[in-house]
């Protein structure tokens, strides 16, 4: 084998290498598109993910493998402390932290972009061979959105663990400065990418990023989560694909768009649960504290105890179970499990309504419930069990408010009018598990409490619904 | 020299093509969906990689060593909370206690 290599002649020799690099890659490409293809159903998710961690190895490999590396030393230390990080934030992070996980990582991934177009910028020889206007176009886009990725998911990460407040924080006249803040980084790039030799605009473009993805993450609420994580999951993306077009790498231009497509899926799908714009979501602030009008009537409210809502559950032959973000902050799955056991136990059909926005991320509530061992086929979408609510006996919201309040259909003065809901006010009985009568994040007072057929349910989530299963498990033998 | 038309072309048709996948996928499996295209789009390590181990500037070694790690970091731990988060995901409740009844 060695004669054989020693036979060949330097230049064969990296041809070969830049064969078996480009292999590596393109079989990495294919990989990761099998990936997200065996996704698409629970039964061959895991075999998917597999895929794309077969990709990236193979593509590690092919990376390590180049000519260009002269010390493997500073890449064995970035890869120890990126263990050190990852692995621990994946093995103990508990499953109600995704969505700050997730946000943190969108950070990390948009920093890595970010930092390797500053390297890039910096390597090149300005004075005697400046890099072409075009090169500098995808260079400035990847810094761009790289570096307010970067300051936007921590900011995101900061609201998400409650280090920072929930609610949107504004002031004055602030669509006006961050426009003028995106308007002056996008002139710098524009100068940038005429005048490549500029390089004392470089930093201040960079500050003018980092600055906007603050200023833009500030005035945006908790509720809205969902549709900035996957936004920044999109931007994270394309800014890793502007990187390959810098490099002129074809598996970084298909891995980020991917990603890129991803997100944008994603946040359109929750902009549409919302019934919102994009520029709504990014620009409306919303969810302030508003001084609604209607606050004035009190309307009557009916309240119940552990021992009646187990009895009218116990007697029900459908309960749909309504999850919202109160139940991953009670942290009460694992309790909703316990329920959902007592009744099938006793022949009542359970089953789970999921609001895509439900929670803080897309998808927040399915894997709540299946960290609970709740069977994913009892998980329901919105459009699917929307028709099954005439037919429930009992709907059991759990930390929902919003996406179950009727006035989204008919009360045209209504922040949230025109959002899609589920009906739960269609059931025979509902039952509400809340801590207190305060309206929810979005400051609206919710119609579906006051219903005839509303019976409330005052409590920790996790406490009230553990008594309920106790008094149902009681009373039944 | 990047050849920009064929890698306009490749964004293209790969933008198109994690369209059409990506709207196949359950929205029962979003959250994972997203930590797992996070993961894929961590491939951006390959390049930092490249900066880190070609020594060619004490800033480009800096850059690049920590966009390594960044990057490894969703890399290493992407992968594996994608797993757990999927490894979730049952149709029928396994026997829980007593070994028997394991067949879905």
């Amino acid at each position: 084998m060695i004669s054989i290599l020693a036979s060949i002649q330097p230049h064969e020799q990296t041809v070969i290498v830049n064969v078996m690099m480009t292999s590596a890659y393109v079989i990495a490409a294919a990989l990761f598109i099998l990936s997200l293809k065996w996704l698409s159903s629970p039964q061959t998710a895991r075999r998917g993910n597999l895929a794309g961690e077969f990709g990236m190895t193979i593509a590690i490999i092919g990376a390590l493998m180049t000519g260009h590396i002269v010390t493997y030393d500073w890449i064995i230390v970035g890869f120890v402390i990126g263990a050190v990080l990852g692995v621990p934030m994946a093995v103990f992070m508990p499953m109600t932290a995704v969505p700050q996980r997730t946000a943190l990582s969108h950070a990390f991934g948009a920093l890595a972009a970010a930092l390797v177009g500053t390297a890039h910028y910096f390597l090149f020889d300005l004075r005697n061979y400046p890099p072409t206007s075009l090169i500098m176009f995808f260079l400035c886009l990847e810094v761009l959105l790289g570096a307010l990725t970067f300051t936007g998911s921590l900011m995101a990460f900061g609201k998400l663990q409650d280090l920072l407040p929930t609610r949107p924080m504004t002031y004055k006249n602030q669509n006006l400065y961050n426009f003028a803040l995106l308007g002056a980084a996008v002139v710098c790039a524009a100068v940038l990418i005429v005048h490549p030799q500029f390089a004392w605009l470089f930093p201040i473009l960079l500050l003018l990023a980092l600055t906007f993805g603050v200023l833009l993450i500030l005035p945006i609420g908790g509720a809205d989560m969902p549709t900035v994580i996957a936004l920044l999951n999109s931007y994270a993306g394309l800014s890793a694909s502007m990187m390959g077009f810098v490099l002129g790498n074809k598996l970084l231009i298909i891995a980020g768009a991917l990603d890129g497509a991803s997100g944008l899926i994603l946040s359109i799908i929750m902009c549409k649960a919302m019934n919102r714009s994009f520029a709504n979501v990014l620009f409306g602030a919303f969810g302030q504290v508003q001084a609604s009008a209607a606050v004035a009537e009190k309307k009557n409210v009916r309240s119940t105890g552990p021992e009646e809502a187990a009895e009218i559950l116990g007697a029900a032959q459908l309960v749909v179970v309504i999850p919202g973000y109160g139940m991953a902050v009670a942290q009460a799955q694992h309790k909703v499990r316990e329920l959902y056991d007592q009744l099938t136990r006793r022949g009542v059909e359970v089953k789970f309504a999921i609001h895509p926005v439900a929670g803080r991320m897309p998808g927040h509530m399915n894997v709540l419930l299946a960290e609970a061992e709740i069977p994913y086929d009892k998980l329901v979408e919105m459009d699917e069990i929307n028709g099954d609510f005439p037919q429930t006996d009992v709907a059991l919201v759990v930390g929902a408010n919003d996406v179950v309040n009727p006035a989204a259909r008919h009360d045209k003065s209504s922040p949230i009018y025109g959002m899609p809901i589920l009906n739960a006010d269609k059931a025979k009985t509902v039952i509400a598990i809340k801590r207190t009568m305060n309206p929810g994040f979005a400051g609206i007072d919710n119609e579906l409490y006051t219903l005839d057929q509303t019976l409330m349910l005052f409590g920790d989530a996790k406490q009230v619904i553990s008594a309920v299963t106790k008094a149902l498990a009681e009373n039944g033998r | 020299m990047p050849d920009f038309a064929a890698d306009l072309y490749v964004f293209m048709l790969s933008a198109f093509l994690g369209l059409e996948v990506i709207r196949r996928v359950s929205p029962l499996l979003h959250t994972p969906l997203m930590s797992l295209t996070n993961a894929i789009s961590a491939i951006s390590v390959i390049a930092a990689i490249e900066l880190a181990g070609a020594h060619q500037t004490t800033l480009s070694t800096i850059l690049g060593t920590t966009a390594v790690a960044a990057a490894s970091t969703n890399v290493i731990g992407g992968f594996m909370i994608t797993d757990r988060m999927l490894k979730m995901f049952k149709k029928r409740k396994v026997a829980r206690t007593n070994g028997q009844k394991q067949k879905a």
